[in-house]
């Protein structure tokens, strides 16, 4: 039971690791990309999963309800910051990848390594 | 003027980030770089004025929006943080200087101004994570400064600077991605953000397996975007293939930024709370220290392009600050605090003179630099000046940083000879790496079609001999930085 109730963080170490192997293995540079994506997503799922309460809903305030249950919307407002950001890296990297592209004709890293050595 | 001085510290962050948007929108490149400039000799005034409070009246806590800490957001500026704010801001103010009229041979006209709204966030990016005092505001600002620093790094001439970017890019991804798992962890244990709380609230945790994880992660995550030796890979390549002006401003304060995050994790929030943390710290980073100092050092004695040999320069010198911090006395920490410093004010001046060398031998390579002594020979006296500097010559500002960096060892006893051995080899083989680079341009005949004798523009020049001199300045008036770096050293020992 304890290993099922850690199903979330289970998933996220998991996660994790495909994502860190595919940027450490992969030599096709969209692909280290792909796998840098699935390792911040990972991430994303540790914050999620952090804030949820059971039986929790939305923090808002209602009238003559004073003692709601609700999940911590801090680490959602976090996450929230950390996608936008990983939005942008992923963004960057990709215009970095057409450029590459467009000087080296190839996005193999190994290829794009034996141009440069000649 | 004094209605706006309590508010410095959000200013240190503000005039930057506020003018990189103008600076995109007035497109011509002279008023754009008339506006950086301006900026960033805005934020070096500040940055100066905040370390002369500090220094007098201890430190400054900020709360953003009038919202008290831990629920709003704060700004703390204390001596290691004055500090470093005076390092950014003067190396990215020394490094515009150059780049007037430095930038023009290697980035399109019609695409500086973009560059310049990059520069400005890197700017701003960086101001944050030294002012900020909460560790998620530390992610936010790590992002911005890293995401401009590649877009300024990739505005390189040669094609090479793409994938040198690429690799720059995922790793400091991955770095902050460790940082950002790490910092969730430890909320996910106390709850709070805020670095100070953060200390406190720990205390009260009774399973310490997650703070450990948290330790791991955020230690090694910050190690990656400081270049610690392994993880240093993407360093030579990003700073050889970077704009020459991009080049003197990176690498005189990105990495110590890192450090300075590391350190401020590794003793603020964890020295108190995890049982034999600095033990395990020290373990971790001083075999590293030493291993960067001489591996990155024999390598350096190795290249040819001058640029280059400079940046495995930069990965020793991270790690002679690393065994400072990782002996973890208040001697120790002051000999890092300050090299830190000592290294932006020696390296800036090196690579200064290599954006000046370069507007007459396009590359900086060694064979190219034959007869440079005869040719510029102002721009190569600095650079004997700087090279002294890295080296650490008595008088100059290198010395001071690795005298008390021997002192700290010594106190260990006996043992801490050997801690001497590796950074006076290191100092031999920075006699080695810099002398290679001297001798090609004093005592190597130059090519019969070799360029007439001329300097670079005298504004370029008065800039280099500028840095040059403040080598010597703080070599023989080491007051000023040593008290900020013994103040940092004593906030960052201090267990509450």
């Amino acid at each position: 039971m304890q290993i099922l109730g850690y199903y979330n963080y289970w998933v996220f170490a998991v996660l994790l690791m495909i994502g860190l192997y595919a940027v450490m293995s992969r030599p096709n540079l969209i692909k280290k990309l792909l796998g840098m994506a699935i390792f911040q997503a990972a991430v994303f799922l540790l914050y999620i999963t952090m804030d949820k309460v059971e039986g929790g809903t939305a923090p808002i305030l209602r009238a003559g309800v004073a003692d709601e249950i609700y999940s911590n919307p801090v680490p959602q407002v976090l996450i929230l910051t950390a996608i936008v950001v990983g939005i942008a890296t992923l963004a960057l990297g990709l215009a970095i990848v057409v450029r590459i592209h467009e000087e080296y004709g190839t996005i193999e890293e190994d290829e794009i390594r034996r141009q440069d050595r000649e | 003027m004094n209605a706006l001085a309590p508010h410095l510290p959000v200013l240190a962050v503000v005039v930057a980030l506020a003018t990189a948007p103008l600076t995109f929108l007035l497109r011509e490149r002279g008023l754009a770089w008339a506006a950086t400039f301006a900026a960033s000799a805005c934020s070096l005034a500040i940055a100066v004025r905040l370390a002369a409070h500090v220094r007098e009246h201890g430190a400054i806590s900020y709360a953003l929006g009038g919202w008290p800490a831990p629920y709003g957001i704060e700004l703390v500026v204390d001596p290691f943080s004055a500090l470093l704010l005076v390092i950014v801001a003067g190396a990215s103010t020394l490094a515009l200087a150059v780049s007037r009229q430095g930038l023009g041979r290697e980035v399109p006209a019609e695409r500086q101004h973009l560059l310049y709204t990059a520069w400005l966030l890197a700017l701003a990016g960086l101001s944050g994570i030294v002012v900020a005092g909460d560790a998620f505001n530390i992610f936010v600002f790590l992002e911005i400064s890293s995401l401009a620093t590649y877009i300024l790094v990739a505005g390189g001439p040669r094609r090479q600077a793409l994938p040198a970017v690429f690799k720059y890019l995922v790793v400091g991804t991955v770095g902050a991605t460790f940082y950002l798992i790490g910092v969730g962890l430890i909320y996910m244990m106390t709850g709070t953000l805020n670095l100070a709380d953060m200390e406190v609230r720990l205390r009260d945790v009774s399973d310490l397996r997650p703070v450990l994880a948290a330790a791991g992660f955020i230690t090694v995550g910050l190690a990656l975007k400081a270049a610690v030796f392994p993880l240093h890979t993407w360093l030579p390549n990003a700073y050889t293939y970077a704009p020459n002006a991009v080049t003197v401003f990176i690498a005189a304060c990105a990495t110590k930024v890192s450090l300075y995050a590391l350190l401020r994790f590794d003793f603020t929030v964890f020295q108190g709370n995890l049982p034999g943390h600095i033990a395990q710290f020290a373990g971790f980073v001083v075999p590293l220290g030493i291993l960067a100092v001489l591996v990155a050092s024999v390598v350096a004695t190795m290249e040819k392009n001058v640029k280059r040999l400079l940046a495995w320069s930069s990965v020793a010198q991270v790690g002679y600050i690393l065994i400072g911090a990782g002996l973890a006395s208040a001697t120790g920490l002051t000999a890092a605090i300050v090299h830190m410093f000592n290294h932006a004010l020696a390296k800036g001046a090196l690579f200064v003179a290599v954006a000046c060398l370069a507007m007459r031998v396009g590359d900086v390579t060694l064979a190219g630099l034959a007869g440079a002594g005869r040719r510029q020979p102002l721009t190569m006296a600095a650079f004997v000046v700087g090279a002294l500097s890295l080296i650490g010559l008595p008088g100059t500002a290198g010395f001071v940083g690795k005298w008390y960096l021997v002192a700290a060892a010594l106190e260990l006893g006996p043992w801490g000879v050997l801690l001497v051995l590796p950074v006076l080899l290191g100092s031999v083989l920075a006699v080695v790496y810099t002398w290679r680079v001297i001798e090609a341009a004093y005592f190597r005949p130059a090519p019969a079609d070799a360029l007439p004798r001329g300097e670079a523009p005298a504004g370029m020049l008065a800039v280099l001999w500028l840095a040059a001199l403040s080598n010597l300045w703080f070599g023989m008036q080491p007051a000023v930085p040593l008290d900020l770096a013994a103040g940092a050293a004593a906030v960052l020992l201090e267990v509450r």
